[in-house]
């Protein structure tokens, strides 16, 4: 479990890239692609190593309006869970 | 260009040159008939139309890509168009210093082959001494801050050592380790009967891998390639013809794969003859597996054929001599007796006696 106050970037293997062709985000690592959501570019664009985990979520709440508190985190924790196990995040703090 | 034929990875096999002579190298047997390589302009403008095709990833191998002396100008290139670049390299001939500066210039990943845990085992395979001297290359690779992909070709001769590499990869930090057993093509298919292993050797290795991947999700991704021989279904063959990967040969060919030019009667674009998108979508060799009209039965009427897409075109042909033939690693094959009997080979009195087919030239 990421905690709060982890601060996530992309590990070093990881590239996240425009993509013309889907008007979407990619993320690249060695011989793979995903492509990603809105939602998830919107948070990985965030993890820049000085931002929080809530720091982020914040951010994002402001952004999406729509969503409750508790729908952004859960939707942030959830994707970041899933790319430390993948091995395309650092946490640090 | 429809999504269903967008390209993401070119694969640019910068040269057929290598220093090592590895029994299962996946270039053609017949190199010597490959020989005006393309020039440093051509693969620039190669990069340039591919990513404009969609491509977003570039493999550089070969032959051993670090031969061509133009290699950073091709890595600069690559870095200038955001493409994610992996140079998937034996390690031999490389100067730290030269590492730096690809690394300088952007280069994204580094592949290193280990053809062994054993330095007597992995020279052998090679066909050269280099073990050693690719671990100081792999280290090189973390010092300079690049992710490390360590990839090792099993067979018979080094499954039972799976543990050992995945010790190796750890104590190297690569951050993929590819586990990848030989496919029975190329020159591994004329050292076949030397290198295909026993099924017992390929389940422990699986549980082995499988085991490593869980403890160490999260550092270091381990990937098991079973070979299609003890598959019970093929695998989907470079995704599927002439639909996500672009391979450009060393003489320049426009492919779907690293062999499709060991078939008969198929004709391909040379990219030195017009615009790289006009030769993806309409050179013949090309379009000749793409979707489903060619689909034999059991294929046709399977409800895999758009996962599988009728396996591997070049295995189908180098078995049976025929390259629309449903690929005989599949049990619903009516070839797949070809394949139960190279199994056999495995377990053939005698079977440790076969000597190896060097990758010729040897130097």
């Amino acid at each position: 479990m990421i905690p709060a106050t982890g601060k996530p970037s992309l590990a070093p293997k990881a590239r996240l890239r425009f993509d013309r062709i889907s008007g979407g985000y990619m993320l690249l690592y060695p011989e793979r692609g995903l492509a990603l959501n809105g939602t998830a570019a919107s948070i990985l664009k965030l993890c820049d190593g000085d931002r929080t985990v809530e720091g982020i979520v914040g951010e994002l709440h402001r952004e999406y309006l729509d969503r409750t508190d508790d729908d952004v985190r859960h939707e942030v924790s959830e994707f970041l869970e899933d790319l430390l196990k993948r091995g395309l995040l650092r946490v640090l703090g | 260009m429809t999504e269903a034929h967008r390209p993401y990875t070119l694969v640019a096999e910068l040269t057929y040159a290598c220093p090592l002579h590895c029994v299962y190298c996946s270039n053609p047997v017949d190199l010597a008939r490959h020989a005006a390589t393309l020039d440093t302009a051509s693969w620039l403008r190669v990069l340039r139309e591919a990513e404009g095709l969609g491509v977003v990833q570039v493999n550089l191998t070969g032959g051993e890509p670090l031969l061509r002396q133009d290699l950073e100008e091709i890595v600069e290139e690559a870095h200038r168009l955001d493409l994610y670049t992996n140079l998937i390299t034996s390690g031999i001939p490389l100067e730290r210093e030269r590492l730096a500066r690809l690394r300088a210039l952007g280069l994204s990943n580094v592949q290193v082959s280990i053809q062994d845990s054993r330095p007597a085992g992995s020279d052998r395979i090679a066909g050269t001494e280099a073990f050693h001297r690719k671990l100081a290359v792999a280290r090189w690779v973390k010092e300079l801050g690049f992710p490390l992909t360590l990839n090792t070709v099993l067979h018979r001769e080094n499954l039972d050592h799976v543990e050992e590499v995945v010790a190796l990869a750890e104590e190297l930090h690569a951050d993929r380790l590819e586990l990848a057993n030989t496919q029975y093509l190329g020159w591994a298919l004329a050292n076949r009967r030397a290198l295909i292993p026993a099924r017992a050797q390929i389940e422990k290795a699986r549980s082995i891998a499988a085991a490593a991947r869980t403890r160490l999700e999260g550092r270091m991704e381990v990937l098991f390639v079973v070979p299609d021989y003890y598959a019970e279904f093929p695998p989907s063959c470079m995704d599927g013809w002439g639909r996500r990967f672009l391979v450009v040969s060393p003489d320049g060919l426009l492919l779907p794969c690293l062999l499709a030019h060991t078939l008969p009667d198929l004709t391909f674009a040379n990219v030195r003859e017009g615009p790289l998108a006009d030769l993806w979508n309409d050179s013949p060799g090309m379009n000749a597996f793409r979707g489903e009209s060619w689909m034999p039965d059991p294929c046709r009427t399977c409800d895999k054929r758009t996962v599988d897409f009728g396996g591997c075109r070049c295995q189908a042909y180098h078995l049976t001599g025929n390259a629309a033939a449903t690929d005989p690693a599949c049990t619903l094959s009516p070839h797949h007796g070809l394949v139960e009997g190279a199994r056999e080979e495995a377990v053939a009195p005698g079977a440790h006696l076969v000597p190896f087919r060097y990758r010729w030239p040897r130097a």
